[in-house]
Parts: C-alpha cells; structure tokens; sequence
C-alpha cells in the first residue's frame, strides 16, 4: 500500500506529477490522454445504448439475438470497448423490474451508457439499492405495485448488466430514432422508467 | 482486449449526454486522472482488471475506516488505485510521484508551466 497524497499537495497537482512522469517515460502521451477524455465525455454517453433500446423494441429478431448475447448484439452496431466486452440484457416488463448496481466499486457499460454518473459510484445507492430497493427506487419516482418483482444484479468484471426498458404506451407511431430520444440513461439503469413522450 | 472506443459511430441527432447528464467529472484533474488511466489500459502499459483491483481495494479501505476531515471523493481512490498499480509494476515508484508533486507544489503563482490543459473539461448543466 502506498501512502496517501501529501498533506499540502493537492490532488490536481500529484495528477499532473503522475502524468509528466509517465509521458516522460515514454509510458503515456498527452494526445492519446486527451482522445479518451474528450471519447467519454462527449461521444460516449446513454445515447449508445438508447439507440439498442430502440433498434430491440422495433426489431424483434434484435430484440431476440440481444437476450441471447448482449455483447454481440450491441457489437452490431459497433458499441464495444473496455467494460463492454460482457453486458447482459435483462428485461423489465410490467411485472419484472430489474436494477443494476455495482456494489464493490462502479463497473458499468461504459460503451452503452458513457461514464457512471455520481450516484451510481455513491456508497449510499451502491448499499441501500441492494437492501431496500423499493425505497430506493420510490424516491427515484418509480413506484411499484406490491406485484412486481424488483431484482437486484450486481454487475462485476466478470458481467455488466444492462436493462431493457419497458416501451412506454403512445409510442406505436413513432421512428426508431423518435424512440432513442426517449430513453434515458436512468431507465438503462433500472432506477427509472421511460416517460411516455 | 484492445479498446476500439475511438472507432465506434456515434453520430446522431441526439445531443451528448447532457440531455440526462450530471457532471462527468467535478473538476478537471478528475478528467485527467481518468484519461491517463484509460490511455494506460489501452496500450495495454496496465492491465484494466489489475488496476480495478487497486481501485475496490482503495474503496473498500476507504469505506472501513474514512478519515474524518476528508470527504470521499472517487476519483481520489481512483488516483491512488493508478499509482498503485503503477508502483506495483515497477513503473512509476510513488515516491517519484510524490516528489514531483513537491516539486510542482512550491512552482510561483501565475507560473506558466506550459501545461495547463483540463480547462475546457469544464461543463455546465
């Protein structure tokens, strides 16, 4: 174990030691540095993965080979990369919601989703969803009936979990890109639901 | 493994994340600490499960005994879990890092350093 950041030495600048150090050992460069900030936070984002949520609920030889293999199915349209590599569909219906956590740290399908947002790596959703998912979930403004069965997955290394989402009434006339507009990352997450347009 | 981020089409109508968006990172180093970790994993310099390692144990240590005066910030952990692995492997030693640190830390105010990238990570609601 190393020692934590010196008192007086503020973490703005230790990052900037670290990466001078490792451009000037040849390990890093600043422009390969600067692309991967500038991919997540401009490119990469839930509109990824709202636009297989769409493609599933339009197509549903998609929809089929998506539940099979989610990370092929999501590869077809060209979403892959580091924390992608294993992402597994689940369905919510209206008598199935599914939520995702990552209860040791923030595993997410960066490809689909873009970068987690604060909450998701906040020790307060990473331990309450887990045990009262219901409150968790109300506050959020999802409400559910006594009825539905709420299930908690875990994603991991080893698997990223990602929701299909319940296609909202009102949308039957709508284009598959009306529909990617839709989905929200929360509903991707299982936290929320779509709002019907 | 090779991350192929930089290849996938991602064009579309659709604004960037904002539409649903929070901040990404609350302050530019945050931006920095993650692209020097992704940029590493991605020319395989550090492996991403090795470094994620570091990062659940740096959590988890955390979480079981916080230090009073500092509030969790993850991008914190998630420094220290890259000089971690990085220290592990015989790159970069920790002490180095600190004493670059040190070094940069006593630098005049409204020195130019040449480097001042981050700024433009800034973003708004």
């Amino acid at each position: 174990m190393t020692s934590s950041p010196q008192p007086g030495i503020d973490l703005a600048t230790r990052t900037e030691a670290l990466e001078s150090l490792l451009v000037e050992r040849g390990l890093a460069d600043a422009k390969t540095i600067e692309t991967f900030i500038g991919i997540y936070e401009t490119q990469v984002g839930p509109m990824n993965g709202a636009k297989v949520v769409a493609k599933a609920w339009t197509d549903p030889e998609y929809r089929a080979r998506l539940l099979d293999d989610g990370t092929a199915a999501v590869a077809e349209l060209g979403f892959k990369g580091p924390q992608g590599e294993h992402v597994v569909v689940l369905v919510n219906t209206p008598t199935t919601h599914n939520v995702v956590v990552c209860t040791l740290c923030s595993c997410y399908p960066w490809p689909l989703l873009g970068l987690p947002p604060s909450w998701y790596k906040d020790g307060a959703y990473r331990s309450r969803v887990v045990k009262e998912p219901r409150s968790v979930l109300a506050e959020w403004g999802t409400e559910l009936g006594a009825d539905v069965d709420v299930r908690v997955h875990d994603s991991s290394s080893e698997v990223r979990y990602f929701i299909l989402p319940e296609r909202p009434a009102g949308t039957e006339s709508l284009s598959e890109a009306e529909l990617a507009a839709l989905v929200t990352r929360d509903a991707m997450v299982g936290v929320a639901k779509v709002p019907a347009p | 493994m090779t991350a192929v981020v930089h290849e996938l089409d991602v064009e579309g109508p659709a604004a960037p994340p904002r539409a649903n968006g929070e901040l990404v990172f609350d302050q530019p180093w945050q931006g920095r600490a993650f692209g020097l970790a992704m940029a590493l994993t991605e020319r395989g310099v550090v492996a991403y499960d090795a470094f994620r390692d570091h990062l659940i144990a740096r959590i988890a240590a955390w979480e079981a005994d916080p230090p009073g005066d500092e509030p969790y910030s993850y991008y914190a952990q998630w420094l220290q879990a890259l000089e971690d692995v990085l220290a592990e492997q015989a790159l970069i030693a920790t002490a180095d890092v600190v004493a670059r640190a040190e070094a940069y830390a006593v630098r005049p105010a409204g020195h130019d350093h040449g480097h001042e990238h981050g700024h433009d990570h800034d973003h708004h609601h």
